[in-house]
Parts: C-alpha cells; structure tokens; sequence
C-alpha cells in the first residue's frame, strides 16, 4: 500500500497504526508562529471501534491499509460464522463473531449490510440503519391501559430487545433503529 | 455537486471588504506607503518549518512578501505596507489554507514596542472593546507548563511535551513548540489581545536577538492572540548582512539533518542589505485570522471563498 504523509490526511482515509486498520476520523493542523508544524488526527480503529488521538510531526507518514466497504447479503449463521454474499460477484465471506459484533442482534437473512473488509476478509459489519424483525415474545399490554408511556420490553426473532408501545403484540413485525436500537414502528402485513 | 459554492458567507465577504478598508484607511491616515511585490519570485524562504511552492521554471510562489519589501526599505520607501495572498505547502487545517491573505507592514524608526502599540491601536478599530495584557514567553510557558523553556533540561521539556500526548523523538525546540501550539495558546485567555515577547533566542527567524532582563538570549520578536486564534507575529529586523548569511547557512544545515531539500539564499536581499537596510520593525497578520476573530468563526473556509479544496 501507499504512504501517506501528513499533509494528505482526511477524513475517511485509512491508514495503519500500531499494526491495526484505521479511519482518519478528522486531522487538525497545528502550528506555533515561528517552529515546528504538528498533525493532531482523531482516527477510530477498525477492529477494536476505540477512537485514537494521536499527534504527528508534520511530513511523517503512514501506511495505507488495504481497508474497502463493500454492500454485502447476509446468508446465513453456521453457529460460529456469519456468511456474506457479494451482490455482483457472488463472492462469499465469512465473518467470526469478533467482525460482527453487536451488528448480530439485528442481522436478519437477505438483509443487505456493509461489511469492511481488511486485506479481503471482513473485519466489521454494519447493519442496515433501518430492519423489520418479528417479536416472539412480549407482555400482552394491558387493555385500555393508554397512560404508560414507557412501553414494553418486546424480544425479536434475532435476540434483540427493544422497547415498544402496549399497543404492540407477539407475532407483529416492527421496525428498528440499528443506530439507536429505537422502534420506529409496526409494519402491517 | 455542491462543491461549486463559495464556503465564506456572504455575510462574511462582505466583512472582509470592510476589514480591508478599515486597514487602508488606517495605514492612509499614517502615511504608511501600499505596496505590491512580486509573489512569483526565484527565490523562497529559507526557515525548514515553512515549505515553499515551487513552480517549475519560474521558482517559487512566496510565503510571505518580507525578502522583497526589505528590498524596497534598502532602497529608502519609509513606512510601507502590502496586502497579498501568500503561499505555504502542507499548511491546511481549520486555521491554515495553503493559499492566505497576508497583511504585513515595516516601520524604519520603530523599536519593537512601538509596533505593538501600533498593532493595538490597528486592532482597537477592528475590535471593539477589547484589553490587552502582555507576557514574556518564558513567564507564560513557566506558568501553565511549571518548566523553565530557556534553561530547563531537555529531558524534562520533552517528557512534558509527550505526557501532553506529543510524537516521541522531539527534540528540545520541537517539544517547547508542540507545548506552545497545544498547552500555552489554549491557556490565553480568549477575550483579551494577549502580546507575547521575547521568545527563545533558538526562535528568531529573521528577527535580532538580545538578552533578556535576566540574561537568557531571547528573540525581539512578539506575537499577539486573540480568541484562540495567533494574529499577528512581529519582529525587530534584522539587518546585519553577516548574521542574516549565517542563518540562511543554519537553515539550510537543519534542512539537510531532516532530509529536506535546501533553499537557495537569496542573493539580492543580501546585497540589499549590505547596502542599507535600516533599522526597522515589521510585522505579519493573517487576515483570514483577523476576519475569523472579529466575525467569531470557527474554521477559516467560512473566512475564505473557495477554499483549496474547491478552488
């Protein structure tokens, strides 16, 4: 891979530090009048999700990382591994659970996720930001019981739990918000 | 594509035709001469901590108008001022664009603190309301790192300089710079014109160098913050034709430590300055800086109309 010095820094570039892949998240040139010039660079490391707050001199560099996104359908889970098809090739990869994470709870089969791949094998997933799951299970809400305005813990096909309003019964489906794990509302079937 | 539109408001363009008037007519009223020097020139600046743009054929776009207005006050103009775009490579950031405006000025006459009064007197049409308090680098440094920047051992700068998050393999100046662009100038207060004097001997740039009243080897130069941003950074020139060789000779031996490429001196400022540079103050403010000042914005693409990135 290429290097990068530091006056190419930004946001979204990917670079290796410390041996693992990371997004340059933002990169802040700093200067004193008369001296030496510095890159101050927050970049989020791909494998861990932890945020990185480094500082360079200016002109150092860093290695690119062979880091790409790529849309892939969720197949299926073999008990250990999740399998991704790519849309166009067909190409299959399997993800451990370390590169799926908390995406898990709301990957539901076909949906279509972005999978990072580092040097051509998953590293993370991320869920669509909106998925329709069944609840298999929740308290039925109380008749008339209009006043509670925190809802109910209903659980998803997946194991996911969220919060949804009395009104919701076992066996509807709902719509999620990965990003926030919020129920945005029920899909009439 | 919306990259096509300006970044600055129109608001903010509008603030900048009348901070720019604001400066001409100040420099007007005092008879300070406007002036326009080339920023396509065969020579570029020396300093390793600032990177020319060279253009094939031709040399290098200037990072600052200073080796040819020296020419002009050799050649006996007085007080003179130019407003011009200036040029520096790797400099981007949300305070730096690689291409900037530069307001720089020259006093023949002027010991160093009657240009800070001078500057003062320029920011109180600018700004309104605004105090000043001055410090001597080495007081402020002392008080917000604990450390002696002049007489500390180097060690200690540069653990200090690491424990606040800095590269390892600094050595001294580069700590002390690292401390002074991340610690100290996040320190000044934000609402007041903050006058920093007497810097590190090691920090002179074109600027002479004299003992302080403690003795130490500092630089006659200042530099004025403002709402966190630095403004304006001033010096007593020198005009030692000598002393200015040997600098450049320093330089280019710090470019070739780092493996830098080295700059060629520039041959007509140093005949013009064994001709008769006369003693003198100068001093060098970003206008962007002075724009993202008065107007409170944050990044200076909301200073500048398009921005490198979509010119």
């Amino acid at each position: 891979m290429a290097n990068y010095s530091t006056s190419e820094f930004k946001s979204g570039l990917k670079v290796m530090l410390d041996g693992d892949p990371c997004a340059i998240i933002e990169n802040e040139f700093v200067k004193p009048g008369k001296g030496q010039a510095f890159s101050r660079v927050r970049l989020r490391n791909l494998r861990s999700g932890k945020v990185w707050d480094r500082t360079f001199k200016s002109g150092d560099s860093l290695e690119g990382a062979d880091v790409m996104d790529v849309s892939m359908q969720y197949i299926f889970n073999d008990g250990e591994f999740w399998h991704f098809m790519d849309q166009t090739s067909f190409e299959q990869k399997q993800a451990d659970e370390a590169a799926v994470g908390d995406a898990k709870k709301w990957l539901k089969e076909e949906d279509i996720c972005e999978v990072t791949l580092y040097n051509g094998e998953p590293l993370s997933v991320s869920p669509p930001n909106f998925v329709e799951l069944q609840i298999v299970e929740t308290d039925p809400g109380l008749k008339g019981d209009t006043a509670g305005t925190g809802g109910k813990p209903a659980t998803l096909t997946t194991g996911a739990v969220v919060r949804v309003p009395l009104f919701v019964q076992e066996g509807e489906i709902v719509k999620v918000d990965t990003r926030t794990g919020d129920y945005v509302g029920r899909i009439k079937s | 594509m919306s990259d096509w539109q300006p970044t600055a408001s129109l608001e903010a363009i509008k603030a900048r035709a009348e901070l720019l008037s604001t400066v001409r007519a100040f420099f007007a009223a005092r008879n300070v001469l406007e002036v326009d020097t080339p920023q396509l020139a065969r020579y570029g600046v020396s300093d390793p901590h600032i990177q020319c743009i060279p253009v094939p054929g031709y040399g290098y776009l200037q990072s600052s108008p200073e080796y040819h207005m020296k020419r002009l006050l050799a050649a006996g103009s007085g007080p003179i001022y130019q407003i011009c775009k200036a040029y520096r490579h790797g400099e981007a950031g949300g305070r730096h664009n690689p291409e900037f405006t530069m307001l720089e000025w020259y006093r023949p006459g002027f010991e160093l603190n009657d240009l800070i009064q001078e500057c003062l007197t320029l920011f109180a049409d600018l700004f309104t309301d605004v105090r000043s308090q001055t410090y001597r680098f080495r007081d402020l440094f002392h008080d917000v790192t604990g450390l002696e920047p002049l007489t500390a051992e180097d060690p200690a700068l540069i653990a200090h300089a690491e424990s606040c998050g800095a590269p390892k393999g600094l050595n001294k100046t580069a700590a002390v710079d690292y401390l002074m662009a991340t610690q100290i100038e996040a320190a000044l207060p934000a609402e007041q014109l903050s006058v920093v004097t007497d810097f590190p001997g090691w920090a002179a740039a074109l600027a002479q160098t004299g003992e302080d009243r403690d003795g130490a080897i500092v630089a006659r130069r200042f530099e004025i913050y403002y709402r966190g941003l630095e403004l304006a950074n001033g010096y007593q020139e020198l005009t030692d034709v000598t002393e200015q060789q040997q600098r450049f000779e320093k330089d280019n031996a710090l470019r070739r430590e780092q493996d830098m490429n080295t700059m060629e001196e520039d041959a007509y400022l140093l005949a013009a300055m064994a001709s008769s540079l006369p003693e003198c103050s100068g001093v060098a403010i970003g206008v962007e800086r002075l724009l993202m000042a008065g107007q409170r914005l944050n990044n200076i693409d909301q200073a500048i109309m398009f921005p490198f990135n979509r010119a």
